[in-house]
């Protein structure tokens, strides 16, 4: 089961310069480390502002990482210089979320394709050919060539990112919530693209998404982030159908059922999740409070007991 | 022709470049017209002028014009045509010589500030104020005095001058775009700045640089005339400037010596802005339709009539559509339907769910019960009836605002998708929930106000008043959706329209949020449409189920039956899309390679 990890991270930390003078920069990752293996993939799901997709862009050099390190196939990629990015654009990619903004609207779609095989100093007539490939392989009509973006919907907007990223052949594709902009019978249509192009490349995926069902649906582990950390991580199966962190649990409860039955008893059971989970915070917190509460209580005369009641 | 070409796909991609457009607007047409001609008769001056600019007859001074000398000649006895050639020589290439220093320095710097950001940012922000703080014609005056009259050196300090113009547009579009998602697919690609740069930010730059040049330009060439006019440039040289100097001391002889260089200076000014203009409108694309007038022989149904009764049996439906068509009139004078024959009813107390993709109308639907569509739109055909009176009567081609402005807010109340946008940003949630109270409910200020405060207790929230007295951009997105879920029901409406309330929050908030939803809809026992793509929503909250597809409903019925035995191939194929309770890592649609669709 376990597999050579193609990439690893260990303890990330990225921090983001503070606005202002001398001002505290803002943590976003608090030492996250997971490791992806090879033609696996990891389905990573938080909340906004939970740090997944940080951990994504850390991944591609995009974020400030300050702590820990991060390793592609034994190769230290942490601080990894424009020139080692060049080369690793070859093994890494990325598909973005919002298909609107990730393709440049003046570029056609033939031009867009053609960059990254530019890069990596592909022939023209090569690169004209790897093209048409691309656009077969997502199933778009080859007369997207000398179509700009705005002349396509969202699902086939993404189609010509995730082909941009397929050209080169990488190793692993950062996907950061590819879905989310598209509509449920289009998003049923690019999952399954993304899982035909794992089948048929052995391509490791990176998924970031913040729907528990589509990380179930495309993952073969997973990892749930909570305020910049990993609070739990494993088997997709496991962790999307009986998680054991109370934040995981609380997620997989928040998502409705399209059935009016089921979905008044996953409330029921949230709701008593909910509360349960809430009368062990007020026990611990009776206990950390006691704790922690004493050093900084300024006011007089209220003693530690005094507080918990 | 070996490629088959897949159906619904083919034909010639028609596109009309920015160049194309500028050519068909009649104003931009004529602007490029003018400034080529301009351009070619003072760049070909040497042959197209009848003497040199210089050459004097000084037996014929202040000449009129007609005969040797068409134009005339000047106090000097100079041949006004050929000076004013030759003039626009100068004029035009110090034109060109002021906006090309501009833009040589305002927009490398102005990348560079940009796309880097840091210590350069800040030290050429510091120029650029610097330089925009000096009086520009006294330095001008002051380089005139110090190193002589050369049109040339004027135009060049004139440039830098006007360099921060360049600078602050470049830097503004270039940190606009910095951040896109596409400079970043880029930099994952392996692209170095410069090719960054040159490649994605440069497109996004050219057009404002365009017209931001031909307007500097406009200016330079008015400066330029100034200061030759003021007697501050190089007599020895013929340029508009100094012709019109010399016109204006002989205006009383010979007013026509004004009037040439005076036009030419215009029309190069005109051409140059209309140019400029020509090409923002190019680039905006938008075709502008404009709605169509009534004839003038058709009388408007006049509003003050009394409207028909609505169809007997149906007036203790809280709200009924029927058979509601909204169009909106294209540029060819057809109109592009985009919800057709759309009939549904709720009655008091019930949870009416309207499912859909995007584009299929719903928010369409939505907007037409509430007024809320834009001024293009057309109800083409159908009506909108509210507790037994039309709303939109048959017949008519627009909502009515009189009749729905004393419907909405006090009995219609709406729950948007973007809690965030739909709060004023300038005035506290305490405000925004006061003033509605105010106006509508016609009670005191203190009362709303202890309203509020009680509603946002009602929704949830933990410390009312300190979101009372909070500015949107303090709270979460699940506390201000809580607040206009508070505001919808603080005026106790009969009917809450909520468009996809949940769609931009977390999912433990959504769920929270629906809770809230349930429970306000239960204790007040309010209507509720809920328009949604979530199945997982539709199950939660409601009562029945409204499905649409391209403007159409395809079914309708109880909850239960819909979500359990869908009948049209649509609701089974949205339904098979749905990820819950299926095969993990299996294919989710029939015929997946087949694409090209999506």
């Amino acid at each position: 089961m376990n597999g050579t990890p193609i990439l690893t991270a260990t303890d990330v930390v990225v921090e983001y310069p503070g606005k202002g003078f001398r001002a505290k920069p803002f943590r976003a990752l608090h030492g996250v480390s997971i490791a992806i293996e090879q033609g696996k993939t990891l389905g990573l799901v938080g909340e906004s502002g939970s740090g997944k997709t940080t951990l994504g862009r850390a991944m591609l050099g995009l974020a400030p990482v300050t702590g820990g390190a991060i390793t592609f196939d034994g190769q230290d990629i942490t601080h990894a210089s424009r020139r080692q990015r060049r080369a690793l654009s070859r093994d890494i990619q990325v598909v973005f979320q919002d298909p609107y903004t990730s393709l440049n609207p003046a570029l056609e779609v033939g031009e867009i394709l053609a960059e990254p095989l530019a890069v990596q100093g592909v022939a023209p007539r090569e690169a004209k050919a790897r093209i048409r490939e691309l656009l077969d392989r997502v199933g778009l009509p080859q007369d997207a060539v000398h179509r700009l973006p705005r002349e396509f919907s969202g699902g086939q907007r993404q189609r010509v990112a995730i082909a941009r990223a397929l050209a080169l052949s990488p190793r692993l594709i950062v996907c950061d919530e590819p879905v989310s902009a598209l509509d449920l019978t289009t998003q049923a249509r690019v999952l399954d693209l993304f899982l035909e192009i794992q089948q048929d490349t052995g391509v490791s995926y990176l998924f970031v998404s913040h729907d528990l069902d589509v990380v179930r649906h495309i993952s073969h582990d997973v990892a749930v982030m909570y305020r910049g950390e990993i609070v739990e991580q494993g088997p997709a199966e496991h962790v999307t159908r009986t998680p054991d962190h109370p934040y995981t649990q609380r997620l997989l409860l928040a998502s409705p059922v399209p059935d009016p039955v089921r979905q008044e008893e996953r409330r029921a059971n949230r709701l008593r999740l909910l509360a349960e989970q809430r009368e062990q915070d007020a026990q611990a917190g009776a206990i950390v409070g006691a704790v922690v509460a004493a050093p900084d209580d300024g006011a007089e005369g209220i003693s530690v007991g005094d507080r918990v009641r | 022709m070996t490629e088959p070409t897949p159906a619904g796909q083919s034909g010639v991609v028609v596109r009309s470049t920015v160049f194309g457009r500028i050519v068909r607007n009649p104003l931009g047409l004529t602007a490029i017209v003018a400034l080529v001609i301009i351009g070619a008769a003072a760049a070909f001056a040497q042959v197209l002028a009848p003497y040199d600019q210089n050459f004097s007859d000084i037996t014929n001074t202040l000449a009129a014009p007609g005969g040797e000398y068409i134009l005339g000649t000047d106090s000097g006895g100079r041949d006004v045509l050929s000076r004013l050639l030759y003039g626009g020589q100068l004029t035009l290439a110090s034109a060109l010589l002021c906006a090309s220093v501009a833009i040589l320095i305002g927009l490398p710097t102005g990348l560079i500030a940009g796309y880097y950001g840091g210590w350069f940012d800040s030290t050429a922000s510091w120029f650029a104020n610097m330089i925009l703080s000096l009086p520009g014609i006294m330095v001008l005056l002051s380089v005139r005095a110090a190193l002589g009259p050369s049109v040339w050196l004027a135009m060049i300090v004139f440039g830098i001058l006007l360099s921060p113009g360049y600078f602050r547009l470049t830097r503004t579009v270039v940190q606009s775009v910095r951040n896109e998602l596409y400079v970043d697919a880029a930099r994952v690609s392996g692209l170095s700045d410069l090719r960054i740069i040159a490649r994605h930010i440069m497109s996004v730059v050219r057009a404002p640089i365009i017209i931001q040049t031909s307007i500097v330009a406009g200016v330079a060439i008015a400066i330029q005339s100034g200061l030759d006019f003021l007697g501050l440039g190089d007599p020895a040289q013929a340029t508009w400037g100094i012709m019109l100097s010399d016109g204006f001391r002989n205006v009383y002889l010979n007013p026509l010596l004004l009037v040439w260089p005076t036009l030419a200076i215009m029309l190069t000014i005109a051409s140059l802005v209309l140019l400029g203009n020509a090409v923002r409108d190019a680039l905006e694309d938008g075709q502008k339709i404009t709605a169509k007038r009534r004839p003038a022989g058709e009388k408007k149904p006049s509003r003050s009539a009394a409207l028909p009764a609505v169809e007997a049996g149906t007036e203790q439906h809280l709200l009924k559509v029927s058979h509601l068509a909204v169009g909106y009139p294209q540029a060819d004078g057809s109109i592009k339907t985009v919800v057709d024959d759309v009939s549904f009813h709720i009655d008091r107390g019930e949870v009416l769910s309207i499912v859909g993709e995007s584009g299929s109308g719903k928010s369409q639907t939505a907007f037409s019960i509430l007024g809320l569509l834009p001024d293009t739109a057309r109800i083409v055909g159908g009506s909108i009836q509210f507790d037994g009176t039309y709303t939109v009567a048959p017949g008519d081609d627009t909502v009515s605002a009189e009749r729905l402005g004393a419907l909405r807010g006090r009995r219609i109340s709406y729950i948007p998708q973007e809690p965030m946008s739909n709060l004023d940003p300038a005035f506290t949630i305490g405000s925004q929930l006061v003033r509605p109270m105010t106006v509508v409910l016609g009670i005191s200020k203190a009362e709303a106000r202890a309203r509020a405060l009680e509603l946002l207790a009602k929704v949830g929230i933990p410390n009312p008043q300190r979101t009372f007295d909070a500015y949107p951009h303090e709270v979460s997105g699940g506390m201000a959706q809580r607040v206009l879920i508070a505001g919808a029901i603080s005026c106790e409406p009969d009917l809450v329209i909520a468009d996809e309330p949940t769609t931009a929050l977390d999912v433990t908030v959504q769920a929270e949020v629906l809770d809230l939803l349930r429970t306000m809809q239960r204790q007040l026992g309010v209507g509720v449409i809920i328009v949604t793509h979530n199945f997982g929503v539709v199950a939660d909250l409601a009562d029945r189920v409204v499905v649409m597809q391209s403007g159409r409903v395809v079914e309708e019925g109880e909850v239960l039956d819909i979500l359990r035995h869908p009948k049209h191939p649509y609701t089974q194929t949205l339904l098979a899309s749905m990820l819950e309770d299926k095969q993990p890592m299996t294919k989710l649609t029939v015929d997946a390679a087949a694409g090209g669709t999506a």
